[in-house]
């Protein structure tokens, strides 16, 4: 009797143990799935901060450094113009697109479309290992190998300029052009595909009028995404761009885009000095510019990600 | 008649035409890359040596250990700061969230924390571990900026793996009385392991090969071996990116030597990952 009512508190008292777990658990886990806005909240509340000083400062300001074309920190007043930098940051991402959207594109209507199982596998396995290549890997290329070979073939004066170091952002923005698209045109229901083909289309004219309509807006999203990933990336433009102050539209000359200007001159500021302070607006502007990119892309995906719900 | 052969002839035409072009690009892509690896190959295995490895920088011939060794410290940092969180927002999202508009602000601040460049990062790193928070340059400071980074990876590929977990399995479970949280722990998380290991694996590689986000957080040109979380480490990535750039005694050799350790280590790891998922699968089957 007494036993028995000894095992009965014991049981009671270890599920009541249980419980209380079990709500520290799921209160721990609820509490993690707010650690991604917790994470783009502080982001964003830290550059904003930090650049604060830059911002409102009488000198300096938003408007005179969007407006301004000369980046002086040392004169007299400093001078924290960053158009320039804006254009060398198009001018890369312009060649980097113009290289990878078509041959992406293309490489991705194969390898969804007309390649045989077993390259389509290898294929993909080619397009990991590509994303997994470290920036500076890349960078390394573009340093040794793509900058001279291009300085050649087009009569450079440098071999490191903004075409330079496009070429070896497109290299980068391949890999999540072509597995975003190809996800996008595989993730077109069969039935479509074998409706067209059974009205007598060649696969060709299936893929151009039916597939690539469908997938449409995962390709948009998969471009949105290769050019937020060629405007934030860091070490090609630092290494490969060269690092010129000039304001040019010119694609052959040297180029200093906005994330190169972050990485090459915060080793060498005061701590929470104004010129810190500016380097934090330019990472801002960074910031705003790819979160709005990658906004798109995401609501383009969710839409298609929709309209094939089953 | 003959017009309809002729339209049946241009289009067949059109469509070799389009599979040649198509299948040029691909091969362009897929040729490059394996011209990557190759040239990474030629250039980097000369410098492969046990000195090179496990020697240090500033003897003759110079080595690589203290590189290895902050890059390896700083992945392990990374794993302890964005793994337990990483792992438990992606149970959330699986297994508690309901579809509503709290979901779909989460999943919206996932997929932008993925398009934030790693050098903003960098500068969010240095602002609240180095400066606010006083950690200074130091492993600590590193890796948990680079856990940020790595956080929407982890989420991600945790979510997905949960998701593949048939729903029978679950109420299987309940049915059996087990709470929901043990129900998580003892079926579906193992049910699942595979894809998260494997998933949190191809994230943590990628924070391994960053530069831009340790750069003012963590690395130091030429430094000894960490004692502590709070020293600064010299890391692979940097290493090369330093050693590459510098105007005086460019050391082709250990730029090339270091670049396909990196690349070596990195693709090791993820096929490793890769090949243990597809054997645990075959071995799991619904």
């Amino acid at each position: 009797m007494s036993e028995s009512s000894e095992a009965k508190l014991d049981r009671s008292s270890r599920a009541a143990t249980r419980r209380a777990a079990e709500a520290v658990v799921g209160r721990l886990i609820s509490l993690s799935g707010w650690s991604a806005i917790a994470v783009l909240t502080a982001i964003a509340v830290f550059l904003a901060s930090n650049a604060w000083k830059a911002l409102s400062d009488p000198q300096v300001g938003l408007i005179r450094m969007l407006t301004g074309t000369s980046w002086y920190p040392t004169s007299t007043p400093p001078l924290y113009g960053f158009i320039q930098y804006i254009i060398a940051s198009l001018r890369v991402t312009g060649v980097a697109l113009a290289i990878a959207v078509p041959i992406g594109i293309a490489a991705a209507i194969y390898i969804s479309e007309f390649a045989p199982a077993r390259l389509k596998g290898i294929a993909k396995s080619v397009i990991e290992f590509m994303a997994a290549v470290p920036s500076v890997v890349y960078g390394l290329m573009g340093v040794y190998v793509l900058g001279p070979a291009l300085k050649d073939l087009f009569g450079m004066q440098s071999a490191l300029t903004a075409l330079s170091a496009g070429v070896v952002l497109a290299f980068m923005a391949l890999p999540t052009i072509i597995s975003i698209s190809e996800d996008a045109m595989h993730s077109v229901p069969s039935e479509l595909r074998q409706g067209s083909l059974a009205l007598g289309n060649t696969h060709w004219q299936t893929t151009r009028k039916v597939i690539v309509p469908a997938a449409s807006s995962g390709i948009f999203a998969s471009v949105m995404l290769g050019l937020g990933r060629a405007i934030g990336e860091t070490m090609v433009v630092l290494m490969v761009a060269g690092n010129s102050m000039e304001l040019t539209w010119s694609l052959t000359t040297s180029a200093r885009p906005l994330t190169a200007v972050i990485a090459g001159e915060m080793g060498e500021v005061v701590q929470g000095g104004l010129h810190y302070s500016a380097l934090f607006v330019v990472g801002l502007t960074l910031f705003v510019v790819t979160f709005l990119v990658n906004l798109a892309a995401d609501l383009v995906l969710e839409r298609q990600r929709a309209r094939w719900r089953r | 008649m003959s017009v309809q052969r002729n339209r049946v002839r241009q289009a067949r035409a059109v469509e070799a035409a389009m599979k040649l072009v198509t299948g040029a690009c691909a091969a362009a892509v897929m040729l490059s890359a394996a011209g990557l690896l190759g040239y990474l190959l030629v250039r980097g295995l000369p410098a492969m040596s046990w000195s090179f490895l496990t020697g240090m920088p500033l003897k003759d011939p110079p080595g690589i250990w203290p590189a290895i060794v902050g890059t390896f410290w700083l992945t392990v940092g990374t794993a302890a700061f964005a793994l337990p969180v990483g792992i438990a927002a992606g149970i959330y999202l699986s297994e508690y969230a309901k579809r509503g508009r709290l979901t779909r602000l989460i999943r919206l601040s996932i997929a932008n924390m993925a398009g934030v460049p790693s050098i903003v990062y960098g500068l969010f790193g240095a602002a609240l571990f180095v400066m606010l928070l006083r950690f200074g340059l130091s492993l600590l400071s590193g890796s948990l900026t680079l856990a940020c980074l790595t956080l929407p990876v982890i989420i991600t590929s945790t979510e997905e793996a949960l998701r593949q977990v048939p729903q029978d399995l679950r109420q299987a479970s309940l049915a059996l009385g087990a709470t929901r949280w043990r129900t998580i722990s003892k079926v579906v998380l193992p049910a699942a392991a595979p894809g998260i290991v494997t998933g949190s694996i191809l994230g943590l590689s990628r924070a391994a090969g960053e530069t831009a986000p340790v750069m003012f957080t963590a690395v130091f040109f030429l430094t000894g071996l960490p004692k502590s979380p709070f020293d600064k480490v010299m890391a692979l990535p940097y290493h090369i990116y330093i050693m590459a750039t510098q105007p005086v005694r460019p050391q082709p050799l250990v730029v090339w030597g270091s670049a396909l350790v990196l690349v070596a280590g990195v693709s090791i790891v993820n096929v490793a990952a890769a090949a243990w998922r597809s054997r645990a699968r075959k071995k799991v089957r619904w």
